[in-house]
């Protein structure tokens, strides 16, 4: 049979702002453990919650980037449940009355996914087992650092229709959420963290299927992945006439396969009620308009405005704006040199490849706009070809030298002068007779493989117009 | 008469003139202690050395000439549940037996400047009104040995009442400051929720707690709550509002004001002498200008089921925290992390707040929530709003403190006589207003007898000003 595949996710963002959601601790990643505490994120006894407005500010502006509507009163509930990095044995989360709701994210095919959530909530320890996972472990060490971080769960809609497309929901939201600067969304730190729901059901049938919740998965690529798993055992499954059990299922990223780890039967009952030590989160109208003000361009009106100011396609445009910073630099580069086409095929070709091989993202990489810029101008005006701009790139990417020292220092400037050419055809000529005869009888290749030892001679920097020009006259005279 | 028998507003005069100096305070409360607490049993721990070290170092500042607070130098009892830093806070029970906070409660830091001399008894986790489920001793009243000081404060009113302190913090959740303070003849006061931090005190039902003062007198009280009250950067539930100065308006008499006497409190089945005093207070009010309405409290039938939810309720979030993982008691020997949590558990906490905390875990279970948590909470707003209806018709209300006289030790409560007793107390805390006990004169058997005021949100200023004239006919209980 056929099936259609319902997805949801779940999105866990950490708030880059200075101190954590209930107390004036530092957020900093990677420092000592236990060395940013205080009595409250240790859950000691007597301690209490006091709300920090930044982790407040922020959350108002990722929800309204992400188009929610913000909710002028909202609570905060006491989300129950032992664990040894929970040090006060309850979260403290919104629940039913959430700061934001009913937003959404477009995506490439048109598709719109809904986000049906947007609420604010400490984040846990980091617990280390010594030893596979908790129940193996000799023993367990904790580190409350992170316990108290502003966080952030973004829940969507059941709209996505399947890996691919939960790959692109997640890549636009990290844009957004990068552009609203509020995380820094990096996976590896679990600043950005995701757990998705997914279910099967006949096409054309309007009910939802039992679903499987999906966890730890460390990557977006991890979470194509472990769908793709699961619509696979899934669709089997309901093939062979059996049914999905709803549970939670734990993907194992070497072995590739999703697993069960708890049942629906074995969930937690949390036991929420409304957090009493807060008072009711009550906004002002005029403050959230306010931040509505401030929100920067956003990844969707960039592209748009890429299309019609730079005339680009909007392929290109949407993967220059995925990232706010790779958007920036291409367009520093294009004030610097206005070829906006020209300068998007080396930022979505070269430059990518780049920052993909060495794992880097462009503000940390020694690459500048004023470079990029400064080497197209030496490939346009003939001083270097375009393949030597690549290796000259390679090296600036390298080292951040600037692209005029490189060619300068390794002779890379391309051989435009007529009378040298002239010289080394004259030379490649007269040591390939055979390739002159073939010419002459008509063979096309011929001239190829002649151009080949022309620039194999001047080791790559002949100008290739110039010399195809020079040695059709020199063939032709013979 | 002796140091310890004064008053705090009476040394407060002499230790000001320098006629006393703090430490010779400290040292004669201190031989009370000596004296005494080996059959009252009010404290967990004695913290004399330390008591020494403040009043030495007041009567240092005092010498150099220094403006101090009215009540520096004055010897305080500090409940077992408000943590002190450096100094064991046990909550009178076994798991945090040897629990020494790194830091202080907010009103501790308020009071840096009276010498603590130690950390009262209590009910473990101040659940009780009797103070014989403390894990360590049960506490005596100063008035009679055999009898019960009431509880959960009962450590820190019998101090006060037996001259082992001369003022002391509780905590009050459904009346832990108020009951003991009318079974040891003392004056105490719950503030106004939001009217002081919570910051440091060990959480029970934190919709419901606050720390008050346990005094001699109603000026002593005054003093106290002035000096504790007020907006904490670490207690959000702190009222922004000023503190006013509560002694300026104490003495200006109740002419023209109106008391509420809610007909439902005394309808109840009084103990003679609780229906005498009544009596007595609402003739001398009378005589004094002020004007006695009845008043009708209709949803307060409801008061005390509601309380045993919605406290029972959080204190089963509140105390999850304790799991042996970071502090306090764990098991030892425990092979997994699920076994570590259920011996600890089981070993470190008494049967009453083991009780309280399955009562409270089952009515915010998936399917008990909505017939018990939150119906508890829509019948909690209908009596505040009888409450609040009544403030339309008079300034405070007057009622008992408790139905009965202090019981006998080890004599155990019939549920429904517990469940009355609570009634008088509990739905103060459960609307959030402010709530006085008043020394009314002793029984025939020569035992307290409380009488109780109940203000408006903030209407402290209230409670204390009917209840200094109550005083001038009810008189101060001599200190044992």
């Amino acid at each position: 049979m056929e099936y259609e595949i319902v997805i949801g996710l779940e999105v866990h963002v950490e708030l880059k702002t200075k101190s954590k959601i209930f107390c004036s601790c530092s957020t900093a990643f990677g420092s000592e453990p236990n060395s940013q505490v205080c009595p409250f994120c240790l859950g000691m006894p007597g301690a209490l919650p006091v709300l920090n407005q930044k982790v407040v500010e922020f959350a108002t502006r990722a929800s309204l980037a992400l188009g929610c509507t913000i909710h002028t009163s909202s609570i905060f509930h006491r989300k129950n449940y032992f664990y040894p990095d929970l040090p006060a044995a309850y979260q403290i989360s919104q629940f039913d009355q959430p700061l934001a709701t009913e937003g959404k994210i477009a995506l490439t095919d048109g598709n719109i996914i809904g986000v049906t959530r947007v609420h604010m909530e400490a984040e846990a320890g980091k617990s280390t087992h010594q030893g596979d996972n908790i129940l193996a472990a000799e023993f367990s060490l904790e580190d409350f650092n992170r316990s108290g971080i502003g966080l952030i769960e973004i829940v969507s809609e059941p709209d996505i229709r399947s890996p691919q497309e939960a790959k692109e929901y997640l890549e636009r939201l990290k844009a957004i959420l990068e552009y609203t600067e509020v995380s820094d969304c990096k996976m590896e730190e679990g600043s950005l963290r995701c757990d998705a729901n997914i279910s099967l059901r006949p096409m054309g049938s309007s009910k939802l299927g039992t679903k499987a919740e999906l966890k730890n998965l460390n990557s977006f690529r991890a979470v194509e992945r472990a769908l793709e798993y699961e619509v696979e055992r899934q669709t089997q499954l309901l093939d062979r006439g059996e049914r999905v059990v709803q549970e939670t299922r734990n993907w194992d990223e070497a072995k590739g396969i999703t697993s069960s780890m708890r049942s629906k039967e074995e969930a937690h009952d949390y036991r929420y009620f409304p957090e009493p030590d807060l008072l009711p989160l009550e906004l002002e109208r005029s403050w959230i308009e306010e931040i509505r003000s401030t929100l920067p361009e956003l990844p969707h009106a960039r592209a748009a405005r890429f299309q019609q100011e730079y005339g680009l396609p909007q392929y290109d445009a949407e993967l220059l704006v995925g990232s706010k910073a790779l958007a920036n630099f291409y367009e520093e580069t294009v004030s610097l040199f206005p070829e906006p086409k020209e300068v998007a095929n080396w930022v979505m070709v070269e430059v990518l490849r780049l920052l993909r091989s060495s794992e880097q993202e462009i503000q940390q990489s020694k690459l500048t706009a004023k470079g990029l810029a400064g080497l197209l101008k030496l490939v346009q005006d003939g001083t270097i070809s375009g393949s030597v701009g690549k290796t000259v790139l390679e090296k600036m990417f390298k080292t951040g030298q600037e692209p005029g020292e490189i060619v300068e220092k390794q002779g890379l400037s391309q051989i435009s002068d007529q009378g040298k050419l002239e010289e080394i055809i004259a030379q490649v000529v007269a040591a390939n007779p055979k390739s002159v005869t073939d010419f002459k009888a008509g063979k096309g290749k011929a001239m190829g493989f002649l151009v080949g030892q022309v620039m194999k001679q001047t080791r790559g920097m002949a100008n290739p117009q110039l010399t195809n020009k020079l040695l059709g006259e020199f063939l032709k005279k013979q | 008469m002796e140091l310890y028998q004064k008053t705090a507003h009476e040394l407060s005069g002499l230790l000001a003139k320098k006629e006393i100096s703090a430490r010779e305070l400290t040292e004669n409360v201190l031989a009370q202690i000596q004296k005494k607490d080996s059959e009252l049993g009010a404290f967990i721990t004695v913290t004399g050395e330390r008591a020494l070290e403040t009043a030495q170092k007041v009567d240092e500042l005092r010498a150099k000439g220094e403006k101090l607070g009215a009540l520096a130098g004055i010897p305080l009892a500090v409940k077992d549940n408000i943590c002190t830093e450096g100094i064991p806070t046990t909550c009178a029970s076994k798991m945090l037996a040897d629990f020494i906070p790194p830091y202080s409660a907010t009103v501790m830091e308020k009071l840096s400047l009276l010498p603590l001399v130690g950390k009262a008894n209590l009910d473990e986790f101040a659940m009780g009104s009797s103070t014989q489920s403390s894990a360590f001793h049960p506490t005596r009243n100063p008035h009679d040995p055999k009898r019960v000081p009431g509880g959960s404060s009962g450590g820190p009113a019998a101090a006060v009442a037996s001259g082992e302190a001369i003022m002391a913090l509780g905590t009050d959740t459904g009346g832990s400051i108020r009951q003991p303070a009318a079974f040891c003849g003392v004056v105490g006061l719950k503030p106004t929720y939001g009217r002081v931090s919570r910051f440091g005190a060990v959480a029970f039902a934190s919709s419901l707690d606050q720390v008050g003062p346990i005094a001699r007198d109603v000026e002593d009280a005054a003093l106290l709550l002035e000096a504790i009250a007020g907006p904490d950067a670490l207690d959000g539930t702190v009222s922004s509002k000023a503190v006013p100065d509560f002694r300026a308006s104490l003495k200006s008499g109740v002419r023209g004001m109106k008391i509420g006497l809610p007909k439902e409190y005394l309808a109840l089945e009084l103990a003679p002498a609780v229906q005498e005093k009544l009596a007595q207070a609402r003739e001398h009010l009378e005589a004094q200008g002020a004007q006695c309405v009845e008043v009708s409290l209709p949803r307060s039938q409801y008061a005390a089921a509601v309380y045993h939810l919605i406290a029972s309720a959080e204190a089963s979030s509140n105390l999850a925290r304790f799991d042996g993982v970071r502090y306090g008691h764990r098991a030892e020997n425990c092979p997994d992390t699920l076994t570590m949590y259920l011996q600890s558990r089981s070993e470190g906490f008494g049967p009453e707040v083991k009780l309280r905390i399955m009562l409270g875990t089952y009515a915010l279970s998936a399917d008990a929530y909505a017939d018990f948590y939150q119906k508890a909470q829509k019948v909690r707003r209908l009596i505040a709003d009888d409450f609040a209806h009544s403030f339309s018709q008079c300034d405070c209300l007057l009622l008992p403190t408790t139905s009965g006289l202090p019981p006998l030790l080890g004599q155990e409560l019939e549920p429904r006589e517990s469940y009355t007793a609570d009634l008088c107390t509990v739905s103060a805390n459960l609307a959030g207003l402010p709530a006085l006990s008043l020394p009314s004169g002793m029984s025939e058997e020569g035992l307290p007898v409380g009488l109780q005021l109940v203000g408006n949100h903030f209407q402290e200023e209230t409670l204390l000003k009917v209840a200094w004239t109550l005083e001038q006919c009810f008189g101060q209980v001599e200190v044992k």
